[in-house]
């Protein structure tokens, strides 16, 4: 029989995948708040549940978010991790870091932390796992100086992510980088100070094929696309023919809403038909490139199945400029959110209250006028509703 | 701000109303800012009210905390 401690952790390090189980053994070397953790954590194992107590009153002097309260609920069997709070940076746009200030923060976290670090959690912050109550104005402080803020938490503005747009990618519509940045610096009160009646999730993504999954995470995503035509290099599409691509099974077929034809030698693409979706560019993007008139789709309230279950986010606007100062984005911003603090209950997501009060409602609160885009499926019912149309019925004597 | 209602006035009075309901309910944020415009009418508004949490935390009288929601406490 093993004489290891933590024997059912140990099977977690088994398979040829990077284990969790392998880093914190590797940091328990030099601390006793990683060395506990991996008790509680195997107790937790043993026993079939948390040792954790989640919440309570943790953060730093005039902030309400960035710090996520862990305490253990067995302290004595494990000092090390009795508090074991979470901190979460505000990521630089895009993640982009040099290697300079990846070690500012790892210094900062070696000297007061466990040394343990979730790169990136699933907001996108920089997330510093295992801080003592004790410790966390002075990490703060020391964030603080060295220019590093903490990200959101609880029912405020969570930090704002976006994908690496127009810094790396081609195919970006607008600088997610810079209305990322515009946002974070716009909304600080937002961010720091809980006042809605639950959390809120901002995520840019360049164009429809959406890295940042906003379009299931965010309660307000702004997705790159375009409104005039897909622009084609004839000759590199040939040459993806010659080269062996399948282009009437790789991609006309695979087209949504079949909108393609190839005849061998050139390729037509229906524009009016085509919802941007992006395979066609993604199977030959040497040849294929988004318009040139380019903005975003904003598209509102998805969440994960925390309080109800998961909502995919739904068109708000079906395109928008995306220029700074970003007034019109703010504006729509501002609105939804006075909406959602007058209507709204505790812990109630901004994609659940639409769906509780209606979407035609909302629109009309929010002084948006319904569009074809605004619908479940493409091609499918409308599910929200025009009034004239019941004015209509009535004068008609129908129904 | 209209008229005389200070922050600091709208800060007192959020802090009573966490004081006396220690232990029997929990404010959020928001609750304290609808609270004291039931309270003052259009004398105050919902900046105002922001402002006056703002302060309410700087002085270090009330703390943030989590529990699912945001809420507003005394400060131990």
């Amino acid at each position: 029989m093993s004489d290891s401690k933590t024997p059912l952790l140990d099977e977690l390090e088994k398979g040829p995948w990077p284990s969790f189980v392998k880093e914190i053994k590797k940091a328990a070397r030099t601390s006793r708040k990683a060395k506990d953790l991996l008790g509680q954590l195997e107790l937790s194992y043993k026993d079939k549940k948390t040792h954790w107590k989640h919440g309570g009153i943790v953060g730093v002097r005039g902030y309400g978010g960035g710090i996520i309260g862990r305490f253990s609920d067995v302290p004595e069997e494990f000092p090390g991790a009795a508090h074991f709070h979470t901190v979460r940076v505000n990521q630089p746009s895009g993640w982009f870091y040099t290697t300079d200030a990846l070690r500012q923060l790892c210094d900062i976290w070696d000297k007061y932390g466990s040394g343990l670090t979730n790169m990136h959690g699933s907001t996108g912050d920089t997330v510093f796992l295992g801080a003592g109550s004790d410790e966390l104005e002075d990490i703060f402080t020391e964030l603080s100086k060295a220019e590093w803020d903490l990200g959101g938490s609880g029912s405020d503005v969570r930090t704002p992510s976006c994908c690496v747009g127009p810094a790396r990618c081609e195919f970006a519509c607008y600088d997610t980088l810079a209305l990322t940045y515009d946002l974070t610096m716009a909304y600080q009160d937002e961010l720091h100070r809980p006042l809605f009646p639950y959390k809120w999730k901002f995520k840019m993504a360049g164009c429809p094929n959406d890295c940042v999954a906003s379009i299931a995470r965010a309660d307000f995503s702004i997705i790159g696309t375009w409104r005039d035509e897909i622009r084609i290099d004839q000759a590199a599409v040939a040459e993806y023919a010659e080269k062996g691509l399948d282009i009437q099974s790789d991609a006309i077929r695979r087209c949504p809403t079949r909108c393609m034809k190839w005849d061998g030698n050139t390729l037509k693409i229906n524009d009016h038909q085509c919802t941007r979706c992006m395979h066609c560019i993604n199977v030959m993007p040497k040849a294929l490139r988004p318009g040139t008139d380019t903005g975003a789709v904003i598209l509102i309230g998805a969440k994960a199945p925390i309080v109800q279950g998961a909502i995919l986010s739904s068109v708000l606007v079906p395109f928008m400029k995306i220029e700074p100062p970003y007034e019109e984005l703010k504006d729509l911003i501002e609105k939804i959110w006075e909406f959602w603090d007058e209507h709204g209950v505790a812990r109630e997501r901004i994609g659940e209250l639409i769906q509780r009060v209606g979407l035609g409602n909302f629109l009309e609160a929010i002084d948006i006028e319904p569009s074809p885009q605004m619908i479940t499926q493409p091609r499918d019912n409308p599910y929200i509703f025009y009034e004239e149309y019941y004015a209509e019925e009535k004068e008609g004597g129908e129904a | 701000m209209a008229d005389e209602i200070t922050v600091e006035q709208l800060a007192d009075d959020m802090y009573d109303l966490v004081k006396k309901a220690e232990g029997k309910k929990k404010y959020k944020p928001n609750d304290l800012i609808k609270e004291v415009i039931t309270k003052y009418g259009d004398k105050v508004d919902k900046k105002d009210g922001k402002e006056a949490i703002k302060l309410l935390m700087d002085s270090e009288r009330c703390v943030y905390s989590y529990a699912g929601g945001s809420f507003v406490e005394l400060a131990k």
